[in-house]
Parts: C-alpha cells; structure tokens; sequence
C-alpha cells in the first residue's frame, strides 16, 4: 500500500504535466453534449462515434500516463491494468469506426447516462478541493482513470449497437469502478462511495436495455 | 566504496558489543547512559544491534515523487545519525526498495547499515532472480538478513536460504508473519528450522505473542522482529486523544509512540521493533524510546493494563 498522500499527489503531477489540456478536454465534453443536445437530446451516428473515438484516446492517455508512469511504481496491480486500459481503448475505437451506433432510445437510460458525463465531466474534478485537498489535484476525464472509467459508462448508456461488443465494453470500467473503490476505501477515502454511486446507477440503468 | 559488509569492522563490532554490555536487560530506571542506545543480542551470533530499527510499509512507497523520496532520504539520515542500523523492506512494498537504495547512495553508503529484506514470491524457482532485484535496488553488496515473507513457499524457500548463508552470500535467515496470522505455523517452523530471526506483530493491544511465540523465541535462539508496534499509526491516532500517564515520565517518555516502542522493546525477547515514518521527527522520536529507563515487568504489565482501560 501507499500514502494517500503520494496518491493523490499523483493526479498533482499528471495536471502539472499536461496544463492546459484539461481545459480542453472539459470544453471538447461540454460541446460534444451540445452537440448531442442539437441532434435531438440523443446522439446521432457521427457525435456516438466521436464520443467513442475520444473515450478511446482518453483510455489511451489514462494507461499511459496515470497508470504506466505514475502509479505503477507504487501500485504492484497498476502495471497489470494498463494493458487493459489500451485493450478498452482498442474495443473503442474499434466500434467508432466500425459505425453501427446511434443513439439510446430509452429515456431514462439516456437521462442516467447524461448524469454519468455531467459528474465525470464537470463535478468529479471539484472532489479534490471539496474534500480539502489542493485544487490542483483534481481528477479529469481522459487523465485519470475514475472519471474515465465514469464518463465510458456514461456514453455507453447513451448508445446502443451491436449486443455482444456493447456488453464487453462494460467489463473495464466496471472491474476499475470497483477497485478503484476498494483501494479509495483502503486509504480511508470517502471518494470511494462516489464510485460505488456511479456503479449502481450504471447497472441499474444498463438493465433496462 | 565499503560495503556494509565489508565495513562491518572488528572494532565496529567490538564496539556494538561494548554497548550492549553496558545496557544489559535494563529494570525500571536502571539508569541507561542518556547517549547511548540500548542494543540486544542477535542470539544465534551474539552481534548487537539497537533495539529500534526502521521500517518501509508504506511509508517508502514514494514511487517517482521527487519530494517525497528527497524527504525519505532525511527519514534515513536522521535514522543513523540516531545510532539507527537495521532497515526492513520487501519486494511487496512497492517502490520501497528503489526508495531506500537512493537514500544509502545520497548518504555514501552508511557502514551501520544492517539491510533486512524478504522474499516474497510463491514460485520458489524465481526466488532468486526476485533476491537479486532487490540486491541491486539496494545497492549492497549483500543483504545481512534475509526473511522468508509471510511464509509465502516456506519449505521451498529456506532450505536455499540456509545454502546462500552457509556460501556467505546472506548473514542471517528468517521468517516473518504480521497481524497476527498463522503463529502455529510459525512456531512450527521456529521449533523444527535453524532459522536466526523471527519478524511477527506485537503490540501494546496485540500480545498474542506473549504466550507461546516470544518465549519459543527465547527458548530456541531466535531473534525477535517486531513489525506494526503502532498499529500502522492506528494505535497512536486512539491514543492521542488521551494525556500520557504519569508512569511515562518514569521511563523517559514524552511520547505516546514513545511509551508503545518501550513497552515492545522492553520484552527480553525481542531484538528490534522496526517502526515506519516519513517524518523525521517522528523518527527522533522513535529513536529516542532506544534511550532512557526502561520499565520492569512490574510497569509492564501497568502499562498493558490501563492502556486496554483507555
């Protein structure tokens, strides 16, 4: 195990190293929900793909940055995962390209989904200094791996395609939720709860399609 | 450069054992030198070491965190300048090993150090390539001690051990357990294996070692390892809301952490209680329960008593 200290110093560093992009990445999120919102409040084919084409490079970033160099010295599973993040990266950039998605049309599933984005998006990078943590310590979308795996199950409760591929799609971000979860609970962090939060909206909605 | 091996001189030697002939097993206030710190045999060679070591659970596992690890460097400065000599890591504490290999190099190698490692990998056949990865994070020539982790593969693992020692590749063997987890196993392999140290959890709270596994300890030889004296900080965190007794000042103790490494090290079983820190004052404060009076087994079990009332 490790300080919570030095974990949360983690997300320090990876801000340090890629400001602005954070900036970029929650515009890029808020116009793509424009941009959805223009389509009809559910995405049309070409923004479901775009969607799923920067999840991809967000998964990409995420094991690269966060998990491979930073937390693997101190996480002896973080190494393991990273691997994995990059096959989610794949599974997504594959279905964006292979185009047979559109957008949910169950509402409430679409509403939970939309939720999903919001928190990833916009809140969960306020839970560092909400918790009293330093502001520069907040955790984005595309960079760490919580809200990543938060914001994928988001977009995927907003599309629907092809059954089988849709399902695997689930399996990352849902084994990352719960042991992200653990290892917050482990360092005696309430954030954990956030995760567990976003789990049982996402199966509960994920259910009903 | 020396080696920790090969600086551990005769006159260092004769100089640990002048010390620990002058603070023998120690009563209440039996008037310890205020300089000096108290040392104990390692049984089966009859070297000395200070009775406070230093541990790396957690608190080493900075990874790539520059302030961090400049700060772990401090921790081991502050460690030897203390009188500090044995350093306990494992490949399960994540970077703690590569952490304690640059603080040895920053500080030039200090010839107290007394490096205790583990192995820690249940395929036995890799026990050796995971021994020399941690040789070569350490940067030592050799590990004094080497401890069998959590009895992961014991049966395959010692009898190589016992090989490496006899090849002058390792001084001493051990095994380790924490938490209170498998003590028969451990009293198995302490009756039935020449091995020269034990490393189990023992604290004001958990004293379940008191009762078969510190007298074995005593009976056959063995030194005693004593890792979580605080509980991961726990027991410190429930204490702090209390004042210290007045029987602290009779020992010296300014500290809670103070009192708890006291009352550990106070048992003539035990060789070393390894207490983790990234803070240099607290590890002077760890440092410091090595000096001063000592209590009798009349405080002891005072101590024991109303610390459970508290």
């Amino acid at each position: 195990m490790f300080a919570p200290r030095l974990y949360w110093r983690l997300f320090e560093s990876l801000n340090l190293a890629f400001w602005p992009l954070q900036l970029g990445i929650v515009l890029a999120g808020v116009a793509w929900l424009g941009w959805v919102w223009r389509d009809g409040v559910r995405p049309g084919r070409t923004a479901a793909r775009a969607g799923l084409a920067a999840l991809a490079l967000g998964w990409v970033l995420t094991a690269w940055a966060f998990l491979w160099q930073r937390l693997a010295p101190i996480h002896w599973l973080a190494g393991d995962i990273a691997p994995l993040f990059l096959l989610q990266a794949t599974a997504l950039l594959a279905l964006a390209l292979h185009g047979a998605v559109q957008g949910q049309r169950d509402r409430l599933r679409r509403a939970a989904g939309l939720a999903l984005l919001l928190w990833a998006l916009l809140l969960h990078p306020l839970l560092a200094g909400l918790a009293g943590r330093p502001w520069v310590q907040a955790e984005f979308t595309g960079l760490a791996s919580d809200p990543t795996a938060i914001a994928t199950l988001g977009l995927l409760l907003q599309l629907r395609g092809p059954r089988w591929p849709m399902r695997a799609l689930w399996i990352v971000p849902l084994a990352w939720c719960l042991l992200s979860a653990a290892t917050l609970w482990t360092m005696g962090s309430a954030q954990g709860w956030v995760l567990c939060a976003a789990l049982l909206l996402a199966g509960w909605a994920g259910r009903r399609g | 450069m020396p080696t920790p091996a090969s600086a551990f001189t005769r006159r260092r030697i004769l100089g640990y054992a002048a010390a620990g002939l002058a603070l023998p097993w120690l009563g209440a206030a039996a008037g310890a030198q205020a300089d000096a710190p108290l040392t104990r045999r390692i049984p089966s060679s009859g070297e000395v070491l200070p009775v406070v070591g230093l541990g790396s659970w957690i608190t080493f596992n900075v990874g790539v965190d520059e302030a961090a690890r400049a700060a772990c460097v401090e921790v081991v400065r502050a460690f030897f300048a203390a009188g500090g000599r044995m350093i306990d890591s494992s490949p399960m504490y994540g970077s703690s090993q590569p952490t304690i290999g640059f603080a040895l190099a920053r500080l030039g190698r200090p010839a107290a150090l007394f490096s205790a490692e583990k192995v820690w990998i249940g395929d036995a056949a890799r026990g050796p390539a995971q021994m020399e990865a941690s040789r070569a994070y350490w940067g030592v020539a050799r590990f004094d001690l080497m401890q069998v982790h959590n009895l992961l593969s014991w049966q395959q693992h010692l009898p190589r051990l016992f090989e490496m020692k006899a090849a002058g590749q390792l001084r001493y063997v051990g095994i380790t357990t924490s938490e209170g987890r498998r003590h028969a196993d451990i009293e198995q392999v302490m009756r039935t294996q020449p091995i020269d140290f034990v490393q189990l959890s023992y604290n004001l709270l958990d004293r379940e070692a008191e009762q078969r596994l510190l007298p074995l300890a005593q009976e056959r030889g063995i030194g005693v390892i004593v890792n979580r004296p605080f509980r991961e900080g726990a027991l410190l965190q429930q204490l702090s809301r209390h004042r210290l007794p007045g029987w602290a000042a009779e020992i010296d103790c300014a500290y809670w952490a103070q009192v708890a490494l006291k009352f550990v090290v106070s048992h003539p079983a035990v060789t070393c209680a390894i207490p983790a820190t990234s803070q240099v004052a607290h590890l002077r404060q760890n440092m410091a329960a090595a000096r001063g009076r000592m209590p009798d087994a009349a405080l002891r079990s005072r101590m024991a008593r109303d610390l459970a009332a508290l």
